[in-house]
């Protein structure tokens, strides 16, 4: 595409007689001047250049990706009951041609069953960000309060997810608020340690100006410890998301009602291995363009 | 005539993991109103110590220090800093920067109009009313420094404290920042501490200049009166001996009698 782009403007160069030294008429008269071939110009080069680095960039991820589909294709020739790279396509071009469909609470379309499962993600991700997120900032800021904090948040950040599950079947009684709650659970410790970081390693220089000018502690909060730790905050909160998304499969699969995670387990239960598949790529580009989502936004907020 | 800043047995201990730490011992010192101090020594001296003292942000252990005959207790804006490495906040502008500290000290007293006429002023004082709406990361290092003045002055110091303030700069714009500063304090008739390490900039600037030991323990080792008539050229001197013969008792100072520790062993 671009290449096509570039190949008209240069022609427009060429014919405009920016390349051509004198008219075509006086070149007869004067010193023999012969046309600058087009690759050795100014914009020739360029174009040459462009196109080498688009395809040396291009090349690794696809070289990758084709490798990837490859070896699924051998591997579903090999293994009965894999299907191929072209029979699952064909599967998501029938799922996703019509994604919000409603036959009753066990057949509902793929769009749903994303959309359910960012809303639980959502609520459990959202309710760890504002206890999270303000509890980072006190174990940050007070000393004592860290050292409380620091031996259950030890002991409770590397229990997996779903051990928490049954406590919040107990609890809350209802399949929804349970997986609302392990995704409560597993997305809350980045936040809290990454936003604590990020007030302990705010620079002295920062507090010191604050000392210096006298600010009250509204000011100091909004117009220095909130900026400086922004990025710490949005780090945890990337970190988060990965996690919840991460979870949210799981959690599902044992709850059951909508939602991508019991989708799979439902298909599994239909021995639809094309449709498990594609959840498996959803899993994956969902939880792809949220981070990079955050991203984006962590890196409006960075000054550096 | 009582001195404006007095400091009187100044000392500073550090509690370290190794024991007990002496930065400073012994520290007697008075300034004058409007006079420019300059602090020299070799690093690991004190000098910062010595003048984040006199700004507050550290507690003598020993001793008193005065300003305007009143207790040095903690940091106060009449005690504006310049920091070495310009302390600007990322996220404000350069004008909000100055704003913040300007607001900080007339807020009470003055319509919003008047604060950002203040602000305003003290950009122009330092050449930047261009680059007032640019954030920290899109100038200069020394335009940063030179917002930094401007936060500084702005806030109309009792003493204005200088940590090597143009420490981080290349030889240029330092002196390009030097020949404002002396305009600036002219006009503006401050009180100025600077730390230096800079032979040149302390001659060239300051009325006198205060000389370190080597630490640990570090005190005043001489005090030079630098009576060069103002306001003064950098070329001029240039050609000055009585400006070479100050700037050699400075060098003779901290070469042979205060050779560093590491060197000289």
């Amino acid at each position: 595409m671009s290449a096509v782009n570039a190949t008209t403007e240069n022609l427009n160069e060429i014919l405009s007689g920016e390349d051509i030294a004198p008219t075509p008429q006086a070149s007869v008269a004067a010193a023999p001047t012969r046309r600058t071939p087009y690759f050795e110009t100014e914009s020739g080069k360029r174009l040459v250049e462009n196109t080498l680095t688009l395809f040396k960039n291009a090349i690794p991820p696809l070289l990758g990706m084709l490798l990837f589909v490859g070896l699924w294709g051998l591997i579903s020739h090999s293994v009965k009951n894999i299907p191929g790279p072209s029979e699952t396509w064909t599967s998501a071009v029938a799922l996703f041609s019509d994604p919000f469909y409603n036959n009753g609470p066990n057949d509902q379309g793929i769009g749903w069953n994303i959309l359910n499962s960012l809303y639980r993600v959502g609520m459990g991700f959202g309710a760890a960000a504002l206890v999270g997120i303000p509890l980072g900032f006190m174990v940050g800021r007070f000393d004592f309060l860290n050292r409380m904090l620091s031996p259950i948040i030890s002991i409770l950040r590397p229990v997996s997810p779903l051990a928490w599950l049954p406590i919040g079947l107990l609890v809350l009684q209802k399949a929804e608020s349970a997986s609302i709650w392990v995704i409560f659970i597993s997305s809350i410790w980045p936040m809290v340690l990454n936003t604590a970081a990020g007030v302990q390693r705010i620079p002295q220089d920062y507090l010191n100006v604050a000392r210096v000018l006298n600010l009250s502690e509204f000011k100091v909060f909004t117009k220095i410890l909130f900026p400086a730790v922004l990025p710490y905050v949005l780090t945890g909160v990337r970190l988060s998301i990965g996690v919840a998304w991460l979870v949210i499969v799981a959690a599902e699969m044992l709850t059951g009602g909508v939602g991508i995670g019991f989708w799979v387990w439902d298909e599994w239960n239909n021995l639809n291995v094309a449709h498990i598949i594609i959840a498996i790529f959803i899993v994956g580009i969902v939880g792809l363009l949220l981070e990079q989502g955050l991203m984006l936004l962590a890196k409006r907020f960075s000054y550096e | 005539m009582q001195s404006y800043v007095q400091i009187e047995n100044a000392g500073m201990m550090f509690s370290t993991k190794k024991g007990t730490f002496t930065a400073l011992t012994d520290i007697n010192f008075n300034i004058d109103q409007g006079e420019f101090i300059a602090l020299i020594g070799h690093s690991g001296c004190g000098k910062s110590t010595l003048l984040n003292l006199v700004a507050g942000l550290l507690d003598a252990t020993d001793g008193v220090l005065l300003l305007a005959n009143k207790e040095i207790k903690g940091p106060g804006p009449e005690r504006s800093v310049v920091f070495q490495n310009h302390s600007l906040l990322p996220w404000l502008t350069a004008f909000e920067n100055v704003y913040l500290a300007v607001e900080k000290v007339f807020g009470g007293s003055e319509t919003k109009a008047q604060l950002k006429a203040r602000t305003s002023a003290a950009l122009d004082l330092v050449g930047l009313t261009h680059a007032a709406g640019k954030l920290p990361g899109e100038i200069s290092g020394g335009m940063k420094q030179r917002v930094g003045i401007a936060r500084a002055l702005a806030m109309e110091p009792k003493v204005l404290l200088m940590d090597e303030p143009f420490g981080a700069l290349d030889a240029l714009t330092r002196a390009h920042l030097q020949d404002e500063l002396m305009k600036i304090v002219a006009a503006t008739k401050s009180t100025v501490i600077m730390v230096t390490h800079d032979v040149d900039e302390a001659v060239l600037l300051s009325d006198r200049i205060v000389m370190m030991t080597n630490g640990p323990a570090a005190t005043i080792g001489e005090i030079l009166s630098v009576d060069l008539p103002r306001p003064r050229d950098r070329l001029a001197l240039a050609h000055d001996p009585h400006y070479h013969d100050l700037r050699s008792r400075v060098l003779e100072f901290l070469y042979s009698r205060q050779m560093r520790p590491k060197e000289a062993a």
